[in-house]
């Protein structure tokens, strides 16, 4: 049941993207991000959306996969387009009572409601291809340099991996408890909100006992492999650049140079 | 006719990269009193099986029937079902979560409606069937040894009083005296109170010792189901599956083989002994 949430998920396929080196992922991503909140004009927006769509067809993730983390964010989207709907100034198309829509309404909240969307999909599909443990990888070696200024970039980095590795494992002893709850009769679905509450306690219990079990063992295993911090430490697979990653870095360019002519030429009309 | 499984299927994650067909085209029909094992290899489905006969799981596809009743119909009580069917899982200690063992216990009955009295009645009784002494009632269940807290776990589902009982791997990291005290008193449990049992474990001996039938799981088909003796009359089949006869079966065949005249069929260390004595007076 727990078990479907899927965003922070990796999909296992054998793409190019997949392959790719986390560092450009990453790096690809934040770009994209940007690319979507400074180049959002109509044509702008037909160049990301090809994009876009162009990076998930390459990847091999079905697309109703993806398009499942917006399930869980289709509140939030709703909320902000009928917000920017509603809400915004301008030349009115539409009256009904107090409610009025204007151009300025409709544009943008459809851009609100694309760049959303985008937002989400964008960012999934990293996860969906990257598993967290080389994402922890590009993380810090892209942030490496930080370390002269003083920032725990390896300890970040491995607390950031450890907490994505322990995420599935919660969500399976949660399910795991709940159904032993349940098989003693516990009931977390009916009642007010307070028994509600009170129904999570036998949940709850249970999964910090085992969260702290777990943590001290992970430690304790730690430990006896002589895990001392950062210092020194090798690695087994060591990110190393590939020539296709010099040419999505290109591609990358190419990208951002489109959408900046798209809007010179917008200029100039 | 007290549990019917009418071809079962259940897939884990449909419809995603992780999709795993765990359960395929079970059917299966439990008596009332009986006791059964069920074994197979590491993943074969055991439990994912046994957590369709309380509904805590629903089958992709398939009907299951308790006492005649289908329990995917519309109206029909699940949590009724849960208190008449009683799963203790794997490493149930790991559900325990109230201040004392003996609040631990009750949260079983409580849930099940029944007035302050009659729960603490079947608190008390369950603890000394698990023979939880009175001294360890206040004390925290996270105090308790593995062993102590396996039985005050299993103590939780019996409080319940269900017509059925089903364990999980009840013995898994349990010394051997632990082992055998457990599974005596469910013994015991099944002969004074006729419940039915199902037997989930590693152990072919501990199916040996106690079970009338058994179930064989491999790869989420059951692939046997038959009296003791039959089964692990079949033990070059288990092999191939991963499984095996018990030692002393293996013992009986060396014999047998050597020119004894003794069975083959022996399953236990006390029928050795007497098929072996017997020979050796002749
Ligand atoms: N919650 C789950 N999500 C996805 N797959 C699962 C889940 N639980 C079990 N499986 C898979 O279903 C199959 C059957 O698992 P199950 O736990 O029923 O096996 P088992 O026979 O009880 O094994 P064991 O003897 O190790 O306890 C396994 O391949 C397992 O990987
Ligand atoms: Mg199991």
């Amino acid at each position: 049941m727990i078990r479907d949430i899927t965003i922070g998920q990796y999909y296992p396929a054998n793409s190019v993207i997949h392959r790719l080196d986390p560092r450009l992922k990453l790096v690809g991503t934040f770009l994209f991000i940007i690319s979507l909140f400074t180049f959002n004009t109509f044509y702008g927006y037909i160049a990301v959306t090809l994009f876009l769509v162009s990076v998930i067809k390459v990847s091999k993730v079905p697309f109703r996969f993806i398009a499942r983390g917006l399930k869980a964010v289709v509140v939030i989207l709703l909320f902000t387009v009928t917000f920017n709907l509603f809400l915004t100034p301008g030349d009115p198309i539409f009256k009904l009572g107090f409610l009025k829509i204007t151009r300025e309404g409709l544009r943008f909240a459809a851009f609100m409601g694309i760049r959303l969307m985008f937002l989400i999909l964008g960012s999934s599909l990293m996860t969906f291809t990257t598993t967290p443990n080389q994402l922890t990888d590009g993380l810090e070696k892209l942030l490496w340099p930080l370390r002269h200024i003083k920032v725990p970039v390896h300890e970040i980095a491995m607390m950031m991996s450890i907490a994505l590795r322990f995420i599935p494992i919660l969500l399976e002893e949660t399910d795991k408890i709940m159904k032993a709850q349940m098989a003693r009769g516990a009931d977390f679905e009916s009642g007010g909100i307070l028994k509600r509450a009170k129904s999570l306690i036998p949940l709850l219990v249970p999964l910090f006992v085992s969260a702290f079990r777990r943590a001290n063992d992970l430690a304790m295993a730690m430990e006896a492999r002589c895990y001392r911090g950062g210092e020194g430490r090798t690695k087994m697979k060591p990110l190393r650049y590939h020539g296709r990653d010099y040419v999505a870095y290109l591609i990358l360019l190419l990208y951002i140079a489109i959408l900046i002519t798209v809007r010179i030429l917008e200029g100039l009309l | 006719m007290q549990i019917i499984f009418d071809k079962i299927n259940y897939v884990y994650s449909s419809g995603t990269a992780f999709e795993r067909h765990a359960i395929k085209d079970i059917n299966l029909t439990i008596h009332k009193g009986e006791f059964v094992g069920l074994i197979g290899h590491t993943g074969s489905g055991k439990s994912t099986l046994i957590q369709h006969m309380n509904g805590l799981i629903k089958a992709t596809s398939g009907h299951i029937y308790f006492n005649g009743l289908d329990i995917y119909d519309q109206d029909y009580k699940l949590r009724e079902l849960r208190s008449k069917v009683g799963l203790v899982f794997q490493y149930p200690e790991h559900q325990l979560f109230e201040t004392s063992v003996f609040k631990d216990v009750n949260y079983g009955p409580k849930n099940l409606g029944l007035d302050k009295l009659e729960a603490e009645v079947r608190t008390y009784e369950a603890l000394k069937m698990v023979g939880i002494g009175e001294e360890l009632w206040d004390a925290s269940p996270f105090e308790l040894s593995g062993g102590q807290k396996r039985r005050v776990a299993i103590a939780g589902i019996l409080a319940m009083k269900p017509e059925v009982l089903i364990l999980d791997e009840p013995t898994a990291g349990l010394d051997p005296r632990g082992r055998d005290d457990i599974l005596e008193q469910i013994s015991v449990l099944h002969k004074e109170s006729g419940m039915t049992i199902i037997l989930v474990t590693h152990s072919m001996e501990d199916v040996a010792n106690y079970v009338d039938r058994i179930l064989v799981m491999n790869q989420g088909s059951l692939v046997m189901d038959e009296p003791t003796k039959t089964v692990f009359s079949r033990y070059k089949e288990l092999e191939q599956m991963h499984l095996a006869a018990p030692q002393v079966t293996y013992i009986m065949n060396a014999l047998k083989q050597e020119g004894f005249h003794v069975a083959t069929d022996i399953t236990t260390v006390n029928e050795a002994k007497l098929e072996i004595l017997k020979e050796l007076k002749k």
